[in-house]
């Protein structure tokens, strides 16, 4: 069983967001990134698989600053890992390249998370499985393989559904998945050790182009209401926002 | 050369956010000067296809037959991308629903088009196209350039208005031709809760935390959430602790949601819960602690505590129901 983990080095959840003075660009001085909390709980499906005797590759589309990220993935329990070292321009670019690493270095899956807390478009998954011309299934909420067979949950408008999908696949891992798992000290400590290959992109035209950033208006100061005067809230909020 | 449009379906009825992609295909339509057409894929009666045309669409495109009974995300795709080659469409735009968001970056990729994805507003057109997004989990918006000639473009539920344009539309059938990939994976099982308000959708959202104390207080939640047509949510330590599953969890790491009312009762508003949930149009906070950081993200606050709060509250919406009819 060789399971392949795509994973995103990006700002941790409490981190407040700023960007340069032209808001052309990002500040990434003084935040922290970590791994995607929700490609965190793929990589933890993937190690419970895995356990007994199969291979857990990481792969990351980034520059050499996203090291640290993947060797917290080794530490949690990935085998080996990749890094195809290019800035992740869009995600076009992003699941070309771990489509074309894909077709040299076949794997039974292909598992993300759901959405990345940078972009949160969840497009990477879908696009790696077009590319390849297999099975995704996004938001799965459980995987449960039998022989050449996953049977997956995921969320719909109002449900879920069940599916069965065939190796290999790609899925978009929602929280329920798996539990976290917290890296040990002999994980840590072998994590240094455990092959990382740094690779060079192949060469892609994006269709896309980030051009700028800007951050939500903040809201008027908040209007109390008196816990005893709570019976006009709805007429209060129709006639002053009109949204009801 | 056209725009065109995917209408998705839910058991034959077309909902709000369908009506919402097609009048946000309109506006485009209009400032390129091209025609409108809407693609139906799966079993839809003729008097509902022809709604589509109140809000603008000239031309609908219809596909059934029983490969498109149960909808997998690789055959509707299938079915866009070759609706929009026959169309000759330009531009191709569908709403970023859990399955619009499974299926938009594989039309994108049959399409060899740039993917605008989950975007919030109408484009700039005067020069280019840039679109509008959420970035960082709803703490920021990107703006982005799409390069491509054909473009596919996902748009968030509730980001752009119902705007009725009525139209004389022609109904088209059209026949995609699926191949064995597009068919590899089964549904075993649907689960639709009828009665609820699906999430990501939902223009009045009731969502709770921790000050409720225990999952056997969420009744009243449920009530007040009823009472308004609501969609109930919470956030994360809720589901966390099992309290609700995980599919109601909104925040950061959770489902991001922009409903016209978001009511939250004894969340304290970490920064993780408010990136998910700042997109909200009007928001009501109800904590007994003055201090909670939320009040300073909210449009009306309730210092209370919750179980003398939402009961009130309950009767609140009854009324203010009551004299709406």
């Amino acid at each position: 069983m060789k399971i392949l983990v795509c994973i995103s080095n990006v700002p941790d959840t409490t981190a407040k967001i700023n960007f340069t003075p032209d808001n052309k660009e990002f500040v990434s001085a003084g935040v922290t990134f970590i791994l995607n909390p929700y490609d965190e709980i793929a990589l933890s499906k993937a190690v419970d698989l895995a356990a007994g005797g199969g291979n857990v590759t990481v792969i990351n589309v980034g520059d050499a600053s996203t090291e640290p990220t993947i060797r917290k993935a080794l530490a949690i329990g990935a085998n080996d890992a990749v890094r195809i070292n290019a800035p992740a321009r869009d995600s076009f670019f992003v699941a070309t390249q771990i489509a074309e690493y894909v077709k040299k270095n076949p794997v039974d899956m292909i598992l993300c998370g759901r959405e990345s807390a940078d972009h949160n478009g969840s497009t990477v998954p879908v696009m790696i499985a077009e590319l390849l011309g297999i099975p995704c299934v996004l938001f799965a909420k459980s995987l449960l393989l039998e022989a050449n067979t996953a049977t997956l949950d995921c969320e719909i408008e109002g449900g879920k559904q069940v599916v069965n999908v065939p190796l290999p696949f790609v899925a978009g891992a929602s929280e329920g998945m798996a539990e976290w798992k917290i890296p040990n000290m002999r994980g840590i400590m072998s994590a240094r050790t455990k092959p990382l290959s740094v690779i060079d992109p192949v060469d892609v035209a994006v269709h896309t182009r980030h051009h700028s950033f800007d951050k939500p208006a903040t809201r008027s100061a908040v209007k109390m209401v008196s816990a005893d005067a709570v019976e006009q809230l709805f007429e209060l909020i129709r006639d002053e926002k009109k949204v009801i | 050369m056209s725009v065109l449009v995917y209408a998705e379906n839910l058991q034959g009825k077309f909902k709000k956010s369908a009506f919402e992609i097609v009048s946000f295909g309109a506006a485009i339509a209009h400032e390129k000067n091209l025609p409108l057409t809407v693609l139906s894929i799966g079993q839809v009666a003729e008097e509902e296809l022809l709604r589509l045309a109140t809000y603008g669409a000239v031309k609908i495109m219809k596909v059934e037959g029983e490969a498109f009974h149960a909808l997998s995300d690789q055959t509707v795709a299938t079915a866009i991308a070759q609706a929009a080659a026959a169309d000759a469409a330009q531009y191709v735009a569908m709403t970023a629903s859990f399955s619009g968001k499974a299926i938009a970056p594989r039309v994108a990729i049959k399409l060899k088009a740039g993917l605008a994805d989950n975007v919030i507003d109408l484009p700039k057109m005067s020069d280019g196209f840039v679109v509008k997004k959420n970035a960082y989990s709803g703490k920021a918006y990107a703006y982005c350039e799409v390069l491509s000639d054909v473009k596919v473009i996902s748009m968030l539920p509730n980001s752009y208005k119902l705007v009725e344009d009525q139209k004389q539309a022609a109904i088209v059938p059209f026949s995609p031709v699926l191949g064995a990939a597009d068919t590899s994976v089964t549904i075993r099982e649907t689960i639709r809760s009828a009665d609820k308000v699906s999430l990501p959708e939902a223009e009045l959202v009731v969502s709770a935390g921790r000050g409720m104390k225990g999952p056997e207080n969420w009744g009243m939640i449920e009530e007040l959430a009823d009472v308004l047509g609501a969609a109930t949510a919470c956030s994360k330590p809720v589901s966390d602790a099992g309290w609700r599953p995980h599919s109601e969890h909104v925040g950061q790491t959770g489902i991001a949601i922009s409903p016209n009312l978001y009511i939250a009762v004894g969340i304290s508003g970490a920064i993780q819960h408010l990136a998910g949930v700042s997109s909200s149009k009007v928001i009501v906070v109800i904590n007994k602690d003055p201090e909670a950081p939320f009040f300073k993200a909210a449009d009306y606050g309730i210092v209370g505590d919750a179980f003398e709060v939402v009961p009130r509250l309950i009767n609140a919406a009854k009324n203010f129901k009551a004299g709406q009819n």
